[in-house]
């Protein structure tokens, strides 16, 4: 099997390394929102039936409503980030 | 049950078939070239793309599981909504935009930008392979199993029905026809799911049966001795022995089974039964015709502050009504009889709302409600799976590569999480419409959408099954690109280095597509009679074990090498597999065997074989790596 040099595909330029750095954090936020959720399903079950300020729906509704919700909220907040990115002038190469 | 034949869902269902094949031929020009058929030129504006996201993944495991399982066990199946949509984060911050830039037509393409290496590509179209297939059974089975309640035609003639319209589809236009039909299939499961959504609402709940099916009706709950009067008692024989049922035989012929309430009131609830002899099927101890079948079941058994009607409610209050209700859930046991014939009892288990919206109702999930830690660990690997699973499937992948540049995969990414987020709020109050709508068909739960419908008119059932159906379209169309272009352009070309210009590249892979479409049919004729819908969980824990690791090294560690990537897919793909061929799900589904006699501890491999495929990458990447020159 042949097997040429390495090529560099890592983040070719600075935009996308930002991007990928921007991705990174909310898509950390997001896993430990999700983890909590999982945690507490599995090892607290019984807090997932408190009530909520929502119209009083319990917790197990809310957070499941909210992990959806907040993927669509990072998602926005992700390609807004992007944007403002590449609106800004970039540095020029050495 | 058995379903009349609905001459408007077939008429609907006709049409859409014709309107897309119709397309399909129209859009075959604009794919002739090798770009246009793999990647539809990356064309496709970023808002049709995203809503093809939404035709691609909103499978009928999706639309019809996830709304029979809620409708049936309450929060659990929410869980589902909750992990797929989970698994579009990874796929928008991790993979989406480095799949853009590295990959031109395929999942490989992207994995073996930096190395060119034959190993890569055999693995990855491998690996796609596999689990395209796994994905692919549940949707050509499910074909099948909606063309008898639907339509009124032989399963078999499901399965061809979807095998050849998709064939065609994939064979004119390829990517082109593929997204539109995704982007039509879309709109319109996201659209008709949110009207139903309105009208539940707007009916709010009732103690009574809320339908006009005259096969609708109060269960009664006896004493011991008001049913004993009602005929002469069946003797207890076989598994009957020793069981908390009575069966009575009455004057007019019929057999009610009756049993017995846990807890001190000593009453017995009314059951149905469904008995499967030599001769044929009987319902409650006459054969089973339109007008002698089970009833349809689902009601209320009470409302909060002893309403008997809610009028309308608001999505909140919607929620937490049925939190303080007790609903009529049904329940079944299957008995063998002394004669070799088998009985299923489907029997009344009241359930207080409460239990219904909180995690482990259901056999799956139970264990998060028990204090075996493996059960738990289970559950956190099949939504580990979810998760990461997502971002791993090819045929979610490649349609990454219609779209012009990265800021169209993102914004379509978002599109794409804002219709299925939407969809799968929308599945909670569909399936918990469902199970208060007293049109649930007892024996099968993945009708209880299309008999929501039904429980409103005749009209929104047709076009409901209508779109039920077409659902399979899309994603087994999406599922068959996928396969074609890992046979044609990663197998074919590449590893095997078969010459092959513009035009024969596309008849190469259009050949796929048929073989791919041939072979589908005859699997989803072939497990008929398999439960497969636990297949597509099997699929994410194989794409995430294989996929994931791979990716995501690929990404963010340099000292990645191409043997590292090779052997984490190949590990990641065979361990998983393995585990879920060991496991006790697989065990008692698949083999009929003792589930407990299965060797691995839970049925879930995702939380082993994921951490596995990253650790085999790492180890083998550093055995694999040229010292680096100072």
């Amino acid at each position: 099997m042949s097997q040429p040099p390495p090529a560099d595909v890592s983040p070719g330029s600075a935009r996308t390394a930002h991007h990928a750095r921007i991705g990174i954090v909310l898509f950390a936020i997001y896993v430990v929102l999700y983890a909590g959720f999982m945690f507490l399903a599995a090892f607290r079950p019984e807090l997932m039936d408190t009530p909520t300020p929502f119209g009083s729906v319990n917790l197990a509704i809310m957070y499941g409503m909210g992990l959806i919700l907040a993927a669509l909220v990072l998602a926005v907040v992700y390609i807004f980030l992007c944007r403002m990115e590449s609106r800004e002038p970039r540095e020029p190469k050495p | 049950m058995i379903y009349s034949t609905s001459p408007g869902a077939i008429a609907i269902f006709a049409f859409f078939v014709l309107s897309v094949l119709a397309l399909s031929f129209f859009l075959g020009k604009r794919a002739r070239s090798v770009s246009g058929y793999f990647a539809a030129h990356g064309q496709i504006p970023w808002a049709v793309n995203g809503i093809a996201f939404a035709g691609d993944y909103l499978s009928a495991a999706s639309f019809l599981g996830i709304c029979g399982l809620i409708a049936f066990y309450g929060y659990d199946g929410f869980l589902y909504s909750i992990g797929y949509l989970a698994g579009w984060i990874v796929a928008l911050f991790v993979i989406a935009e480095p799949i853009k830039r590295l990959g031109k037509y395929t999942f490989a393409d992207a994995l073996d930008a930096k190395f060119n290496s034959r190993g890569i590509k055999l693995t990855a179209a491998i690996s796609t392979l596999i689990v395209s297939v796994f994905y692919l059974i549940p949707q050509m089975v499910g074909a099948g199993a909606l063309i008898t309640p639907l339509l009124g035609l032989p399963h078999w003639m499901g399965v061809i029905m979807v095998g050849v319209t998709v064939t065609l589809i994939v064979v004119t236009a390829g990517m082109v026809s593929t997204t539109w039909v995704q982007f039509i299939k879309g709109s319109l499961l996201v659209l008709f799911c949110a009207v139903l959504t309105l009208m539940i609402l707007n009916r709010g709940f009732h103690t009574t049966a809320t339908n006009n099916d005259p096969a609708n009706r109060p269960f009664r709950i006896l004493s011991e001795a008001e049913v004993l009067a009602t005929g002469e008692p069946v003797a207890a024989l076989g598994e009957w022995a020793g069981r908390p049922y009575i069966r009575m035989h009455s004057p007019d012929g019929t057999i009610t089974a009756w049993r017995k309430i846990v807890g001190p009131s000593g009453k017995y609830s009314e059951a149905q039964m469904l008995v499967n002899t030599a001769k044929g099927v009987l319902v409650n101890g006459k054969p089973q015709t339109l007008d002698n079948d089970l009833h349809s079941v689902g009601t209320l058994a009470s409302l909060p502050d002893g309403k008997t009607d809610t009028g309308p409610l608001g999505p909140l209050s919607f929620l937490h009504t049925l939190n303080e209700s007790t609903v009529v859930t049904w329940t079944k046991e299957t008995i063998k009889d002394a004669d070799g014939s088998t009985t299923t009892v489907f029997y009344q288990v009241p359930r207080k709302g409460s239990d219904l919206l909180t995690p482990g109702a259901s056999p799956t999930f139970s264990g998060v409600r028990s204090k075996d830690p493996w059960k738990k660990l289970d559950f956190l690997s099949l939504m580990l799976a979810l998760f990461a699973g997502t971002a791993s499937l090819p045929h979610i992948l490649i349609r990454y590569y219609t779209v012009k540049d990265a800021a169209a995969a993102r914004k379509s990414t978002l599109m794409g999480i804002a219709a299925i987020g939407f969809f799968y709020i929308l599945t909670l109050y569909l399936g918990l419409g469902a199970m208060t709508s007293g049109s649930l068909d007892p024996g099968d739960s993945n009708m209880s959408a299309p008999l929501l419908a039904k429980s409103f008119n005749p009209t929104l059932f047709a076009i409901i099954s209508a779109i039920a159906f077409t659902t399979v379209l899309g994603t087994v169309s999406g599922l068959m690109m996928a396969g074609a272009g890992a046979v044609a352009h990663d197998l074919m070309e590449t590893l095997f280095k078969v010459k092959m210009d513009e035009r024969s590249k596309v008849r190469h892979a259009k050949s796929a597509a048929i073989g791919l479409g041939i072979g589908a049919m005859v699997l989803g004729i072939l497990f008929k009679s398999l439960n497969v819908s636990f297949l597509v969980g099997w699929a994410f824990n194989i794409a995430a074990s294989a996929n994931l690791p791979a990716l995501v090294m690929l990404l963010f560690w340099k000292r990645t090498t191409a043997k590292g990537i090779s052997a984490a897919v190949f590990v990641g793909m065979l361990s998983s597999l393995t585990w879920i061929l060991l496991s006790a799900q697989c065990f008692k589904d698949v083999y009929g065997l003792d589930p407990k006699s299965s060797p691995v501890p839970f049925s879930q491999p995702a939380l082993v074989t994921i951490p596995l495929g990253f650790i085999v990458l790492i180890v083998v990447s550093l055995v694999t790596s040229k010292p680096r020159a100072e």
